[in-house]
């Protein structure tokens, strides 16, 4: 599974995506965000604020409580600021 | 109509086109959003990075939220992304309506939400070197006031 990373949580990370394979207990998209940032403390601390951050699968924003269900693609985006 | 593109494009053109697309609509409300440089915080260029399959679909589903809640007759958005200097157009919004207040709130209804939702990150470059926008209070309350 791909995650992608965006903006000012990109260059934080210095890097664009991540290729994983989260393990069985990762079912929702919230439980791939914990897991992700119990492997990376720069992430983590990046993330010290959930509330502020959205989540996609597959290229839709979806809800943080989303299964993964064979996701291909997971973004984890940043406040927004279009238009 | 929906454009996520690096590409400049002509208001004018586009508008025009746009109208020209039925003949059963009485108002077309038309919003363009410019890259501007304040005198008292000069910027040298907006960078916009974009997830583009993701702005697409967003983009697409806003859309028609917008045509089935205002009842119009059509809705396009074109949105760019890529490195801007003042001056330049950086998106636009164009509603048609068989009347003018469909066509005038389906307009700012898609422009609050795009202030907020749409996935496109704005980086400005200064003298001094580059900074992330971040979304306005002010946006956060102009979107809220459709939730009902």
């Amino acid at each position: 599974m791909k995650v992608l990373y965006f903006a000012w949580l990109r260059e934080r990370l210095n890097r664009a995506s991540d290729e994983v394979s989260p393990p069985e207990e990762v079912k929702t998209l919230a439980d791939l965000v914990s897991w992700l940032r119990s492997r990376d403390e720069a992430l983590d601390y990046a993330m010290a604020d959930p509330s502020i951050f959205k989540l996609s699968r597959d290229a839709r924003i979806v809800p943080w409580d989303t299964p993964l269900d064979g996701a291909q693609t997971v973004a984890i985006l940043p406040p927004m600021t279009g238009g | 109509m929906i454009r996520v593109t690096a590409n400049s494009f002509d208001a004018g053109a586009e508008a025009n086109r746009f109208a020209a697309s039925h003949t059963d609509v009485g108002a077309m409300v038309t919003f363009t959003g410019l890259v501007r440089s304040l005198p008292d915080d000069p910027i040298l260029a907006l960078v916009l990075e974009c997830y583009e399959e993701l702005a697409t679909n967003e983009l697409a589903a806003l859309r028609e939220q917008a045509i089935s809640r205002f009842g119009l007759t059509d809705a396009a958005i074109i949105h760019r992304h890529g490195r801007l200097v003042p001056g330049e157009t950086i998106m636009m919004v164009m509603t048609l309506a068989p009347h003018r207040q469909a066509a005038f709130e389906g307009a700012q209804f898609l422009m609050d939400y795009l202030k907020t939702d749409a996935p496109f990150w704005k980086q400005e470059e200064t003298a001094t070197g580059a900074r992330w926008v971040v979304t306005m209070p002010k946006d956060k309350d102009a979107r809220s006031r459709w939730i009902s």
